[in-house]
């Protein structure tokens, strides 16, 4: 903390903004909260960002704890308002997995409804004012609090970890691990020359090999990059209130033409994150791409 | 923007609600669907079905109706024709009946007039027989020609 009493600079609120809190094993303080950002860095990779991973466990479990409850009164009569509700989400993401993934598979379809509402609930708290929850936070004594979670680059790695598991488990499962080889190597460049081929298979595997870390990578960075430039945009817009009437009032415009533009982005991340998962998942099981 | 243990932590909470999705929260609502669509298109069948029989009461019902009709008209004509018969049957009855009737006229007229004439024979030869006796007077003996008499006003 820089002061005490006055006002912290732009740069500090905005720093302020960005930092996750962090829990772990401080070099020199020992196993505790970082109170400040160099702190969480020093903490190294064996800290947890404490506020991602309630946010998101939180937001996953009101997920799973709703569309729980309505697939335990799920009737094939006429459905209740909620029923109604989670069929229609279901729906349309039955109808997108049908759209990309042709072959049986019982897992993708749970897959990309999780992804879809997950990351959507996950989105959806760039809309909370970005002052309000840190701000309550901090007067209980709690130095940092990030509450979109997909705003952190671990929260969007983790889950394109997960897509990427899948897609080697796949691919190793449907082509066999001679099969998978193949495809690294075999492709795209092929020559009838026997001497050249080893060479061919070198330059193959390292293409087909970014070619395969780039599906995990985009997917987190593509989720991340939106929705911390958005958080960015909301915390920028939040100084200017500080900044005197008229700038305020700019800001208030802004910040309705900024939210009002998020309700576009916010399920169409969420979508895009499912839509590119279901397709990996579908390109590990096909033979050729 | 620290790399650390939360990458872990993500891949677990996610993984985990994936297993519950997949077993919990799919299976469930899919069946559900399912079930209803099935219902749906059952209930679809059954009414296309219904139409169809519809259809096929009123084609029998036309028929029927158009049976009935044709089985109307065939008795009307029957009863038409009968009741020219009948019509034609007591016309020649009648005719007979008047023939009979005339005949029996005649036969009454041919017998009065035969017992007319008879009669009138009868008189004349009375007239006959009377001039006859008047102007023979006392010639003719009534016992000893009464024989002859007789014959000739038969005869007359």
């Amino acid at each position: 903390m820089a002061s005490e009493n006055a006002l912290p600079t732009m740069e500090e609120h905005i720093a302020h903004h960005l930092s996750n809190l962090t829990f772990g094993l401080h070099p020199e303080n020992g196993l505790g909260f970082a109170m400040t950002s160099t702190e969480a860095a020093e903490m190294g990779f064996w800290a947890i960002h404490i506020d991602s991973m309630l946010w998101s466990i939180g937001l996953g479990l009101l997920f799973l704890l709703t569309f729980r409850a309505a697939a335990k009164r799920a009737t094939a009569d006429v459905p209740g308002g909620w029923q109604n509700f989670v069929e229609w989400i279901m729906d349309f993401v039955d109808e997108n997995v049908r759209g990309s993934f042709k072959h049986k598979n019982d897992m993708v379809a749970p897959l990309a409804l999780t992804i879809f509402v997950w990351v959507f609930l996950l989105n959806l708290m760039d809309l909370v004012p970005v002052d309000l929850i840190p701000h309550l936070f901090y007067l209980a004594g709690v130095p940092y609090m990030k509450i979109v979670p997909t705003t952190d680059v671990n929260v969007t790695v983790g889950l394109a970890l997960g897509v990427f598991i899948l897609i080697l488990y796949y691919s190793l499962k449907i082509k066999g691990p001679v099969g998978f080889i193949k495809e690294l190597t075999g492709i795209p460049f092929q020559t009838s020359i026997t001497v050249l081929k080893p060479v061919f298979w070198v330059i193959n595997f390292v293409l087909e090999t970014i070619n395969l870390i780039a599906k995990p990578v985009s997917l987190a960075l593509r989720l991340f990059g939106n929705l911390y430039a958005a958080e960015m945009i909301f915390i920028l817009i939040g100084v200017m209130y500080s900044a005197g009437l008229v700038l305020g009032l700019v800001g208030g415009v802004l910040h309705v033409g900024w939210a009002i533009f998020h309700i576009l982005v916010v399920p169409l991340q969420a979508f895009i994150f499912m839509v590119l998962t279901v397709v990996y998942i579908d390109m590990a099981y096909s033979e050729e791409h | 923007m620290n790399i650390n243990l939360t990458i872990i932590g993500q891949l677990l909470a996610f993984s985990i609600f994936v297993w519950f999705t997949m077993l919990y929260v799919w299976p469930p609502l899919s069946n559900a669907l399912e079930t209803r669509r099935k219902r749906i298109a059952d209930g679809l069948a059954a009414a296309e079905r219904g139409q169809n029989e519809q259809r096929l009461a009123e084609e029998r019902a036309k028929e029927v109706i158009k049976e009935a009709k044709q089985q109307a008209s065939e008795i009307v004509a029957a009863a038409q024709r009968r009741a020219n018969e009948v019509v034609e049957e007591s016309r020649t009855t009648a005719r007979e009946e008047g023939e009979r009737i005339k005949e029996a006229a005649h036969a009454d007229i041919e017998q009065e007039m035969n017992r007319a004439r008879e009669e009138l024979r009868k008189k004349l030869a009375g007239l006959v027989v009377q001039g006859a006796e008047q102007i023979l007077a006392k010639e003719i003996d009534a016992k000893a020609h009464g024989t002859l008499l007789k014959d000739l006003a038969e005869r007359l």
